[in-house]
């Protein structure tokens, strides 16, 4: 017998990845390669996923890897992590204010009148989920139709702009708890591991990077009964944020660029506290990279959760840290689920060895002394 | 996006190591603190690597904070130089560290990287051996809270672990634990060995090499420094066991492929179901073929 | 006699506490909530000692602070004021100012608690004896054969069948759950031993049973024990002597028999009525 128990494992990676890159390019002459710009702007919503749980926002390098993963989010998500990893810090930015978003899309289902009014904006919120039969056989030409159509009606003063926030108002009117004080240096969950009890800025981190669906499921329990969080949305906002950091000469602020990102605030009922004065709101607040609504909204009601857990000690998973922030990383839970498929001969080895003894401890006779 | 903007290729020029060089630094300064309090989980911030989290990040990114253009490399997997994971890494090395040896020959490497298996022969006092962890705390099966973990750690409170290892007898009349077995090191903190089997757990005791333990997934490192005392834990009147290669007859199994009767065995099944059995470390069974080679050429 | 625990002014406020609320809680208040801030004053000044052998038992009504008092001194909770000395064979132990780890030691070693709840005291995921091996192996013990005799014996002195020690105590009764707590507490061999309405809850026939076997124990071991009961019957048959709570504060101590007898204070004289 040879030695083939795990040999050949150089040759067996080669195969492999040429299976792959065969299976990617299975349509051989009828096939046309995806081009980035396309995967970044058809599929916009599927990049928004890679940017905000690959915690880096560049929508170019999202598409690349949308592309090289054959459309596996979690992969894809994690290669841009991966690449992240290599890149040395040059700056903190220090903290933006999300006020100054120009908004493409907000809505508050807390009031039908807000400053600044309700925009729907792109959203399939009101459509109908029926399959569109004219889009399976789309021409070139009817595509570029569409978007030179928009456009020409779109007036200048139609552009993205910032709005007042929902919660700003409620806070005026002592709803909300006022903020105190500024805000301290937020937990860099990138530079430092989360050991806890662990601040909500770390909390708010983790799961800003966190994967879209262990997200939801969590909440969503919280949601169904295993929790209290009867949230309202005090705002949904969605749009572009200018990112302002110091000049490298002068020190001043100025825009560096603008990033694409959700942002979610969750008012929910108040509870009796300890601090003084008359009972409040609390709040929950969500934001993630790119378009990604309900990733924003459950993680506003988690925050809300956790704020709670961390105050009054955990009644269910979804308000405890540990429990929630330890669970919802994509590239942590993908990774270890796959692991299992590596070998594992030596450590069950070991389990044989322990149940071959145990087995045959029970048609012997006990430890002396004992009589069980 | 700025439609006008390329991506730049030469991004794809990976530096020294893979991870930038603040990163190393911090692993190396987490290093030093896990040496210096031998045993303690020392928490760091895990970078992403390109391959699957439990995959060996956390031995890898030990790996190359440490690794310099001098070093010898040897990553080997359930003892195995050529098995697909211990490739995969051992070829990342070679892409990212260019100028960095890589053996099969335990011998040879100065740094060993790790899966499952302390390599059979006795390492010296300038070796390194990195051990990949999927899970370092061994309180976990008695305490799912990390937060009250640590305080039992801090306090060297392990009496619901060894009260576990009590039940086990009374179950089984054996202790259960096949892997990953709780091993005290240096008097206070038990620490959980990666999952090596119990046949290598004696091997940590008073190691000449430093052995480094590296939790990517969970954050953390961890050392048993050199000449440290480890003890797995165990009762008094009920010891410590290592795997049992004895047949029906009582007679120690040998290897297969090289006779050896001293060394981790792995059990493989044959196409005619009939059981066969080899050592599980491959260089130390290449080495002791190539030595009865020897003899009998000469 | 020698004294085995001082406590002085031991004082316990939930909330943040405000200036005014001592002054405006206990049995005159009539509460024990700070009407000014909404703190809630659990005990304060309470003083007193214990001694070797001796069994000192507190009276009152729920939110009266008794538990709260056995709680600090078995460092389940912190105080916010006060001092407490456990006074051991050598040494003194100045329980408040002690580290995180030296209270763990002596809780594992020097003290006992048995708690009204047996979901506190007992680990429900492991077999009864191993909750007495559990306590063994905290205060150092490592040969499995003598924990298994000591476990054994300690189940058979509480009346716990040793038939059962390796089963959950999850399967047990109400007694035999409390059975197995007093046996646990007294793994150790602790000089000091707290029982929290250790009776509460089960069958007066039950009751009667552990009762005796708590009087035996003291008879047999010396053990200084702190009762905290609402139960008048509790006290009359074990306590020496008995402190009487009411809002956080004591309102009256003394001899057991004194004070069943001869109530000084007018809530004292309500409480012993009603029982009669």
């Amino acid at each position: 017998m040879g030695y083939v128990a795990i040999k050949g494992g150089g040759r067996a990676i080669r195969g492999a990845e040429a299976a792959l890159e065969t299976l990617r390019t299975a349509e051989g002459d009828a096939g046309t390669p995806l081009s980035l710009s396309t995967i970044e702007n058809q599929l916009r919503l599927l990049t928004s996923r890679i940017v905000s749980e690959g915690g880096l926002y560049h929508p170019r390098l999202a598409a690349l890897a949308v592309k090289q993963m054959q459309g596996d989010t979690l992969e894809a998500a994690f290669a841009l992590r991966a690449y992240r990893s290599t890149k040395p810090r040059l700056l903190e930015a220090p903290v933006q204010d999300s006020g100054e978003m120009r908004l493409i899309r907000r809505i508050s289902s807390a009031f039908k009148d807000i400053p600044g009014g309700q925009m729907l904006g792109p959203t399939s919120d009101y459509a109908l989920r029926l399959m569109r039969l004219d889009l399976a056989n789309e021409s070139p030409e009817s595509f570029r139709d569409v978007a030179r159509r928009f456009m020409d009606n779109v007036p200048e003063t139609d552009l993205p702009d910032c709005f007042p926030k929902v919660v700003d108002a409620l806070r005026a009117e002592g709803l909300l708890p006022a903020i105190d004080g500024p805000a301290g240096t937020p937990f860099d969950i990138t530079r430092d591991p989360l050991v806890f009890p662990v601040a909500r800025s770390a909390a708010l981190a983790t799961m800003a990077r966190a994967e879209t669906g262990s997200l939801l499921a969590i909440a969503y329990s919280n949601m169904r009964g295993y929790g209290d969080v009867h949230p309202t949305i005090a705002e949904l906002r969605v749009g572009y944020l200018p990112v302002m950091l110091p000049h490298p000469v002068t020190g001043e602020p100025v825009e560096a660029g603008e990033v694409l990102m959700t942002e979610c605030e969750v008012v929910a009922m108040y509870e009796g506290s300890d601090t003084d004065g008359p009972p409040v709101f609390t709040l929950g607040y969500g934001a993630c990279f790119g378009h990604n609504e309900v990733k924003a909204i459950a993680m506003a009601i988690l925050d809300r959760a956790l704020q709670k857990g961390m105050r009054d000690g955990p009644r269910n998973p979804s308000e405890d840290p540990e429990f929630v922030l330890l669970h919802v990383d994509g590239v942590d839970s993908m990774g270890f689920a796959s692991h299992y498929k590596m070998p594992h001969y030596v450590t069950f080895q070991s389990d044989m060895d322990r149940l071959r003894t145990t087995q045959a401890k029970v048609t012997q006779p006990r430890r002396q002394g004992e009589n069980a | 996006m700025n439609p006008n903007y390329e991506l730049p290729l030469d991004e794809a020029d990976y530096s020294f190591g893979f991870l930038d060089e603040f990163a190393k630094r911090e692993v190396r300064r987490t290093i030093l603190k896990a040496i210096s309090i031998p045993g303690y989980q020392t928490p760091y911030a895990s970078r992403e690597m390109p391959m699957g989290r439990g995959f060996g990040t956390g031995g890898l990114q030990l790996t190359l904070s440490l690794i310099g253009q001098d070093d010898t490399l040897k990553v080997i997997d359930q003892g195995s130089d050529d098995s697909v994971n211990a490739v995969n890494l051992r070829h990342f090395v070679e892409l990212t560290c260019p100028g960095v040896n890589t053996t099969e020959r335990t011998t040879e490497a100065t740094l060993i990287q790790s899966r499952h298996r302390i390599p059979e022969v006795d390492l010296t006092e300038s070796q390194v051996l990195i051990l990949q962890v999927p899970y370092p705390d061994p309180l976990v099966v008695v305490e799912p809270s990390e937060a009250k973990r640590k305080v039992m750690h801090g306090e060297g409170d392990y009496s619901r672990l060894l009260t576990k290892l009590y039940e086990d007898i009374v179950q089984f009349d054996e202790i259960t634990i096949s892997h990953r077995y709780p091993t005290r090191i240096n008097g206070h903190y038990v620490i959980d060995p990666s999952p090596i089997p119990r046949y290598d757990v004696p091997r940590l005791y008073r190691s000449k090499a430093l052995i480094l333990l590296g939790a990517g997934r969970e954050k953390k490192i961890y050392a048993v420094p050199p000449y440290t005392v480890t003890e797995p834990l165990a009762f008094d009147d009920v010891p410590f066991r290592t795997e049992d290669f004895r047949d029906a007859n009582g007679h120690r199994r040998a290897c297969g492929r090289c006779g050896a009767t001293d060394s981790f065995l792995d059990e493989l099944i044959a196409e005619d179901g009939s059981k066969a059995w080899q050592c599980s470390d491959s260089d130390y069974c290449n080495q002791r073929l190539a030595e009865l080679a020897q003899e009998v050429s000469a | 006699m020698k004294k085995i625990l001082e406590v002085r002014n031991l004082t316990k406020i939930h909330g943040r506490g405000c200036p005014q609320c001592i002054d405006s809680t206990g049995p005159e208040a009539d509460t024990n909530i700070c009407p000014h801030c909404g703190s809630v004053v659990a005990a304060y000044g309470v003083s007193f000692d214990l001694h070797a052998g001796e069994i000192l038992g507190i009276m009152g009504e729920s939110g009266s602070g008794k538990s709260t008092v056995v709680k600090t001194l078995y460092f389940d909770d912190a105080p916010s004021a006060g001092e407490a000395i456990v006074f051991d064979e050598a040494r003194q132990w100045n329980l408040f100012a002690l580290n995180a780890a030296e209270q763990r030691w002596l809780r594992n070693h020097r003290l006992g608690m048995v708690y009204q709840n047996p979901h506190l005291g007992l680990n429900f995921n492991v077999s009864a004896g191993g909750n007495i091996a559990e306590r063994l192996l905290m205060s150092d013990l490592a040969h499995y054969g003598e924990i298994r005799e000591r476990a054994r014996r300690l189940l058979a002195r509480t009346e716990v069948l040793p038939e059962r020690m390796d089963e959950s105590p999850k399967k047990f009764s109400g007694g035999m759950q409390q059975r197995v707590q007093i046996a646990k507490a007294l793994a150790t061999q602790p000089p000091l031993l707290y029982l929290d309405e250790v009776t509460t809850g089960l069958d007066l026939s039950v009751q009667a049973r552990i009762l005796d076997l708590i009087l035996e124990i003291q008879q047999e071991l010396n053990t200084a024990m702190i009762v905290v009961t609402h139960d008048l019957g509790v006290i009359r048959l074990l306590a020496g002597r008995t402190i009487v709570m009411k809002y956080g504060r004591i309102i009256e101590s003394g001899l057991t028999d004194q004070i069943l007898e001869d109530p000084q204070h007018a809530y004292t004289q309500r409480l012993v009525a009603s029982a009669l």
